[in-house]
């Protein structure tokens, strides 16, 4: 593997984001007057004070005077550019907050149209997740039909605190509707979570607490899209976990597959181990990659994951746990894996071509 | 080892710093306080542009409800995931022995005492005798 072939590269979390004013022209006006009117709710617990404005990098405001990841000139400058990118998946974090349907489907819509036409449209390098209201099914699976046959939009973000567990029924048709279409269920950490803390124990004091336990939404996630014998209804279905970390999955799978011997009568549609479905199903991005303190613990971490073909480089620009591609991943690992994991990876998953 | 002039000490006051270049290496040049200290621009973390991150306290706790500040202004946060760093040493505040920026130390110097000859001195953008009138300020000079 020569060093030149390293410099190939997809970045799978790219944040841009969609001011109100940016996204007034893209909402029909009934919705304008309602969101100037009566505006968003407030997300409860969910925004801890972050050290970092905007969570942001300190160096990403853009001099344009918007906030970090509003103005893709800049974000060219400072991203694309400045490492050799050639396709970076954008997830806009506009929150779906469970207001009235058609307002929350409105938005989503909104948003849409304005990634296509400010970003997708400007910018060749760039493609992007869909926004849906995926706590209304049909709502969702009308907007995933509106754009299921763009392949600019890659995949369907959902944030990884849903109200309910991602596995029930009610979540099923829009699961459905994107394996139909190929397109994966990008699962990005965030969400309003139906109001529950993001701990099982209660709601923690810092930021270092909720930040450290954006693992824990994932992991309540993967026992739930597993347990419900998803994976048997949506053969298909295949879902990328966004900044969920990678340490903790092998053991939590070890003990999944355990528990699942003990208790397989139970859940008896699941015809595979736990860790088997996993395996085929998912992909994970490596942001916030994990840190050990020695280098042969990260190669034994991802021995111990044994998914070295599902792992997807991300950067989360402009983020504040931003990792640089230059350093994310240690010069222990092959060159062949970390090629796999910086470029080839997300092509094959989500069948870009680079040049 | 090589001296280079980085600047005058009149244009780096008090709580201020300079981003300079020297030898192909960007070095943030602070003043603390009067005294001179310079550290690499690069995070030995994942290679941010440390030296443009804010300048705060060193924060501390001896128990639940007690915050002691100190050092105002000497420590520096990395723009990119805040990593702490002592302006005066380099030394991160979590790993002081095995995290650390790389430092050099600043001379300040008298004007007139660079004047050629110098043969260890490499003339940076101010050079003294493109200067005349300023010949009297003193200068500082960074020696990597």
């Amino acid at each position: 593997m020569s060093t030149a072939s390293l410099t190939r590269l997809v970045d799978c979390d790219i944040h841009n984001t969609i001011t109100a004013e940016a996204l007034m022209p893209y909402l029909p006006k009934k919705w304008q007057e309602y969101h100037r009117e009566f505006g968003r709710r407030q997300l409860p617990g969910d925004f801890y004070p972050k050290a970092m404005p905007f969570a942001s990098r300190t160096d990403t405001w853009p001099p344009t005077g918007g906030p970090p990841g509003s103005d893709l000139n800049f974000l060219r400058r400072q991203l694309l550019d400045a490492w050799p990118i050639d396709i970076g998946v954008l997830n806009t974090l506009i929150t779906i907050r469970n207001q009235e349907r058609e307002y929350d489907a409105a938005m989503a819509t909104a948003a849409n149209a304005c990634q296509i036409a400010e970003w997708l449209e400007p910018e060749p390098r760039l493609r992007a997740s869909l926004l849906v209201p995926f706590e209304d099914a049909p709502l969702a699976v009308a907007e995933i039909a509106r754009h299921g046959s763009d392949r600019r939009f890659v995949q369907v973000l959902i944030p990884s605190r849903t109200s309910l567990p991602l596995g029930q029924r009610k979540y099923w048709p829009v699961l459905g509707a994107a394996a139909e279409r190929g397109l994966p269920i990008g699962l990005h950490f965030g969400g309003w979570a139906g109001g529950f803390p993001i701990s099982g124990a209660g709601w923690p004091a810092y930021y270092l607490e909720y930040h450290t336990g954006m693992s824990q939404t994932f992991q309540a996630q993967l026992i739930s899209l597993i347990c419900e014998g998803v994976f048997e209804e949506f053969p298909d279905l295949k879902i990328v976990f966004i900044e969920a970390g990678l340490g903790w999955i092998a053991p939590l799978l070890w003990r999944l597959d355990r528990s699942w011997k003990h208790l397989r009568a139970e859940t008896p549609r699941l015809r595979l181990k736990p860790s088997e479905y996993f395996r085929r199903h998912f992909w994970l991005t490596t942001q916030p990659i994990e840190e050990p303190p020695e280098p042969a613990q990260f190669t034994a971490m991802l021995e111990h994951l044994g998914m070295n073909d599902h792992l997807l480089f991300s950067s989360d620009y402009p983020h504040w746990d931003f990792d640089s591609p230059d350093h994310a991943l240690p010069s222990i690992l092959p060159a062949g894996v970390r090629q796999a994991i910086r470029h080839d990876n997300a092509c094959a998953l989500y069948g870009l071509k680079t040049n | 080892m090589t001296k280079h002039v980085v600047g005058t000490v009149a244009e780096i006051p008090p709580g201020g710093r300079k981003l300079v270049d020297v030898a192909g290496r960007s070095i943030g040049i602070f003043n603390l306080g009067g005294e001179f200290f310079a550290l690499r621009n690069r995070c030995p973390h994942q290679g941010g542009a440390l030296c443009e991150g804010p300048l705060g306290s060193c924060i501390s706790s001896a128990g639940p409800g007690h915050y002691e500040m100190s050092r105002g202004g000497e420590i520096l946060r990395c723009p990119w995931h805040g990593w702490e760093f002592d302006v005066r040493t380099g030394q991160s505040w979590f790993d002081p022995k095995g995290v650390r920026v790389k430092n050099y130390e600043v001379a300040v110097v008298a004007g007139k005492n660079l004047k050629p000859p110098a043969p260890d001195l490499v003339p940076g953008p101010y050079v003294a005798e493109t200067y005349p009138v300023s010949i009297e300020q003193n200068y500082l000079v960074v020696e990597l």
